[in-house]
């Protein structure tokens, strides 16, 4: 996972933006498809063990030695120990998406802390608050996550809180940094500067000035954690660093591994968790990529090829269309901004 | 009167495609004279950039070319001879051959049309490289030295980075570089708005000693009419995509045939004519995404009739006038007696002195 | 120079973040709950090695009656003398195995970045001159492989082009024992086994991560297309490519920042990919060190790899400094 792509926004400042706005989010596809793929997985993070056919533990009472492709009665069949595939990956998604927002909240939190007060306050204080930052931002999360995690007792790994707060200390700098530069953009704007003479206290402003306007870079950064999170807590259950009591996408990986269920092919097993977690993280970033559009109108790509005109720096087409006549504007619609197809 | 180096016929630019377009400039026409200075005034977002940046085909997207020709009458400096080239038929290999070496551009903003990460020798230094793969290593930095020490710049300066310079600085760079091929015509887009009163006379006094030097004709855009006045021999006036009155420099500074340029005339204050009350013009421009019907300038106008409101006003000559002067305005189609504001006649008939026209143009044509 | 001194305010930050890894790296052991400090320390006790490495590694978990300041001291004073500590489960100091396997980790790394970010540049050029063109449909493909967490990703490779397929090796860095002239060295038969079996590892890398640069690259140039000193490069009648250049040389900056901000990220997701495909790196050292409790390995291949990250981020910086003119005078 990279991090470049997160683009800083222009500050919107007006109603009439804000509405436009709300208006492209139901109309972006990336948007509409990223958040059903999420909202289903919230669903299932829900009603998963509910609906679940078996309890993640139930074992079927047959002899057999072997997993047991899907059937008509276990629909993504079984593993070695007869366990149901579907009921475990049904339940197995409420402790990767718990974690996963818990790390994403306060990892959000602490960006937001570090980074905005260092925009704002500038100084001393940005200096101390951005070198903080930057050292977090050079530590290897996963390695620091591997040595801390490795001893603790069992109780403390099942507690999704903990584990999602010990992740968001390894992930919130890059947060810090993109809305220290965004609030260090912010804070010379106009009406901020006009909140600061008309003597609004400073938390006020950042409340009621700045904060609105990182929402969108927030989001970005949130969604970005919460990949990062899944990831993180996939790859610690899979290598057996915490060892959830609950079966979790990562554990069935692990079980699958560690019964060499790809060598017997039993593709069965390990495929279902881990398709669950790809389209998860799919849909999380399609969400981001609709955001980033929104919020950056400039980059999202133009269809004009479509009508057989070519834009080029430094040549500009020359259409000569038969139109109606130039003296009568009444054909003429709304004004195209940059980018608007 | 000298040959034409430049001619604009009807040319017609919109902004998007299809249904969404919506028409920035219509059918302008204009002419430009080898060595002439021709200005090109108006508010903003009356087109005078988009008219500019289209006629070079350096528009950006999603502007189109629609309608129109432009032709450009290349002379060569050796044999004297000239070809015509149409601009807009020119594919992109033709008209880089013309870009920069023919017709140069000098930007609104120094500060941002140079390179932030090239040294100011490698920013004069690659059009000669592209345009003149004769010259040596050598000759193209001696051509850089000289070209800087003509725009008043110390040869030290090619090892600078724009950063480096005061703004000042950055746009005699700018003009050195718009100079250095000895181009027929250099497009001027505001080029001393971004800088101090001071320094923007300066420069202009170089622009102008500088062209009387190499010999080159200019179209120089500006929202600042009483600079033109005193630097352009000709002036168009452009409101709302259109050019509304054409007219040497004198003739609409004492004679103004159209209530715009009156307004515009009238929004500041002359050096040296007589006292008149500052007025400027009520109203604002039209979007182009909703035009009035008419003439465009009929909302704002004193003096608008009914005919303004349903029918626009083609650019022809007034009718009391024998000159090359063209104006788009009702007033002045005979039918009735324009006000005397607008009917003034220049030369003036009986005054002897019309010395109100600035010293620049005089001493430069 | 205004160069150097740039630079030297660079190195001076990097000297303070060592600095703060390393203390880090002696308080992680201390900061654990007391249950997982025994369990350390009785990994320790139960290791094969001399009672005098043992007693070394106890007082470094501090388990001796020394007060944490001298433990500090001994601990600083070690680590400038090259002395990580002993592994527990391999019963050699943690230098000799971070000597092993390192290289292969920066080969990994290094390669698979080095194509990930000039291939991704260029692509991201291209999407961003040829706007709307084909690279902009390609674009969500690519982000696909960036949003899927990279041990599934290495995993699903490894399933269907390894097991599946068959085209690639499952695992390891090399294989001798399939061709018995086959000897670890420079030879043409070790060098292919070599690039083999590193295929999937560096295309998981370069897949996971090209995505980034792509898209990071593709809205820069958008927005620096926009800049006019990119249409001053059209005007002057530049050969288009020069015209690209001029943008994208520009639009690369802060390509190069994200370079440096997302080292440690690369470096996470190259060490769960050479643990998918046992790449004799760190990444599966790490992995068996947590296998057998081997903190001392742990720790030192903690420190090892966010040392190389400071380097890499160093280098950056300097490479910053060299290509934008600006960043040396806010120095």
């Amino acid at each position: 996972m990279s991090v470049v792509g997160v683009a800083t926004a222009e500050p919107v400042g007006n109603a009439v933006a804000a509405r436009r706005r709300k208006s492209r989010i139901t109309k972006s596809p990336k948007i509409v498809v990223g958040a059903s793929i999420l909202a289903f997985f919230v669903f299932i993070a829900i009603f998963g063990p509910t609906l679940a056919p078996h309890s993640a533990s139930w074992q079927a009472s047959n002899s057999s030695a072997f997993a047991q492709p899907p059937s008509a009665k276990f629909w993504l069949g079984t593993d070695r120990q007869q366990h149901d595939i579907l009921s475990q990956v049904l339940s197995g998604g409420r402790s990767t998406m718990v974690i996963a927002f818990v790390a994403g909240i306060v990892a959000s939190i602490l960006s937001i802390l570090f980074g905005v007060t260092a925009g704002y306050m500038g100084g001393l204080v940005d200096e101390v608050l951005s070198i903080i930052a930057n050292i977090f931002l050079a530590l290897p999360g996963l390695l620091i996550l591997m040595v801390v995690m490795k001893p603790l007792p069992a109780g403390d790994t099942d507690n999704p809180f903990l584990i999602g707060s010990v992740i968001a200390l390894t992930a919130w700098a890059y947060g810090a940094r993109v809305l220290r530069a965004q609030t260090l953009a912010l804070r010379d704007q106009d009406y901020v500067e006009s909140a600061r003479i008309i003597g609004e206290r400073r938390p006020r402003i950042i409340v009621s000035e700045i904060l609105p306007n990182l929402l969108p870079i927030l989001a970005s950064s949130f969604i970005f954690t919460v990949i990062y999170g899944i990831g993180i807590y996939v790859v610690l259950s899979i290598l057996g660093i915490i060892n959830p009591a609950q079966a979790s996408w990562g554990t069935m990986i692990q079980n699958a591994q560690g019964a060499s269920a790809m060598i017997s092919n039993d593709w069965w097993w390990y495929a279902p968790p881990a398709l669950c977690v790809a389209l998860l993280g799919i849909g999380l970033a399609l969400l981001n990529f609709g955001i980033d559009e929104i919020v950056n109108p400039r980059v999202r790509s133009r269809r004009g090829s479509r009508r057989g005109v070519r834009f080029q720096l430094g040549l500009t087409p020359v259409v000569r269309a038969a139109r109606p006549d130039s003296s009568s504007n009444l054909d003429i619609a709304a004004p195209v901004l940059e980018g608007e197809s | 009167m000298a040959d034409p180096v430049l001619e604009v016929r009807g040319l017609c630019v919109d902004y998007g495609l299809g249904a969404d377009a919506v028409r920035a400039v219509t059918d302008a026409d204009l002419v430009l004279r080898r060595g002439e200075v021709l200005g090109i005034a108006g508010e903003s977002g009356s087109g005078k950039s988009t008219l500019a940046y289209a006629l070079t085909r350096l528009l950006r997207a999603p502007g189109v070319i629609t309608g129109g020709d432009v032709l450009f009458h290349s002379r060569s400096a050796e044999t004297g001879e000239t070809t015509t080239v149409d601009l807009l038929a020119a594919g992109a290999h033709e008209l880089r051959r013309y870009r920069w070496s023919e017709i140069a551009v000098v930007f609104q903003s120094a500060m941002h049309a140079l390179n932030p990460v090239a040294r100011v020798e490698n920013q004069l230094t690659d059009v000669l490289r592209v345009h003149r793969p004769q010259m040596s290593a050598q000759e193209r930095r001696a051509r850089a030295v000289e070209m800087l020490r003509m725009v008043g710049i110390n040869a030290d300066r090619l090892r600078s980075y724009p950063h480096e310079l005061s703004g000042g600085m950055r746009q005699r760079v700018m003009i050195a570089m718009a100079l250095i091929l000895q181009p027929q015509i250099v497009i001027m887009d505001e080029p001393t708005t971004a800088l101090d009163v001071v320094t923007q006379r300066e420069i202009l006094e170089e622009l102008m000693a500088l062209r009387d030097e190499l010999g080159f004709a200019v179209i120089f855009i500006t929202h600042d009419l009483s600079l033109l006045i005193e630097l352009a021999d000709s002036i168009a006036i452009m409101y709302a995509g259109r050019i509304v009155e054409r007219a040497k420099a004198a003739e609409l500074f004492h004679a103004p045939r159209h209530p715009y340029s009156l307004g515009l005339l009238s929004s500041f204050p002359s050096l040296h004519g007589e006292r008149v009350r500052m007025e400027g013009i009520p109203g604002s421009p039209p979007s182009l995404a909703a035009m009035p019907d008419g003439c465009k300038f009929h909302p704002r106008c004193p003096h608008a009739m009914d005919r303004c409101r349903t029918q626009e006003p083609p650019l022809t000559r007034p009718t009391d006038e024998g000159g090359g002067r063209v104006t788009a305005c009702w007033l002045q189609d005979g039918r009735q007696d324009p006000p005397e504001a607008l009917a003034r006649a220049y030369p003036p008939l009986a005054t002897p002195s019309a010395s109100a026209v600035g010293d620049l143009s005089r001493s430069t044509s | 120079m205004c160069a150097v001194r740039a630079i030297l305010r660079r190195l001076a930050f990097y000297l303070l973040a060592a600095w703060s890894a390393v203390t880090l790296n002696f308080f992680l052991p201390r900061m654990l709950p007391g249950s997982a400090l025994q369990a350390v320390l009785s990994s320790i006790r139960s290791a094969p090695i001399t009672p005098d490495e043992l007693h070394a590694l106890e007082a470094e978990y501090g388990a001796g009656n020394k007060s944490l300041l001298s433990q500090y001291a001994t601990y600083i004073s070690n680590l400038f003398h090259g002395d990580l500590g002993t592994s527990t489960s391999k019963s050699v100091p943690v230098t000799d195995i971070l000597g092993t396997d390192l290289p292969w980790t920066i080969g990994l790394v290094g390669i698979a970045t080095v194509i990930a970010f000039v291939l991704g540049t260029f692509l991201g050029v291209i999407a961003g001159w040829r706007r709307g063109g084909f690279l902009d449909t390609l674009l969500p493909v690519a982000t696909f492989f960036q949003a899927i967490p990279y041990y599934i990703l290495a995993f699903l490779l490894l399933m269907t082009m390894g097991y599946l397929w068959k085209w690639f090796p499952l695992g390891g860095g090399y294989d001798i024992s399939r061709d018995s002239t086959v000897t670890p060295g420079w030879n043409g038969g070790f060098i292919g086994s070599v690039v083999d079996h590193g295929f999937l590892p560096v295309a998981t890398i370069v897949l996971a991560s090209i995505a980034g640069w792509i898209l990071g690259m593709r809205n820069v140039m958008i927005t620096t297309m926009d800049e006019d000193y990119v249409l001053v490069a059209a005007a002057k009648g530049l050969p288009r490519w020069r015209v690209v250049w001029v943008a994208g040389r520009n639009a690369i900056l802060p390509s190069i920042s994200s370079l440096a901000l997302s080292v440690s990220l690369i470096v996470t997701g190259s060490i769960i990919t050479e643990i998918v495909f046992s790449y004799p790196g760190l990444g599966l050292a790490m992995n068996n060190a947590t296998l057998d409790a081997d903190y001392p390995l742990m720790q030192g291949i903690l420190l090892c790899v966010t040392f190389a990250v400071l380097v890499v981020n160093f280098l950056a910086d300097i490479v910053y400094v060299i290509l934008d003119p600006r960043a040396r005078r806010e120095a």
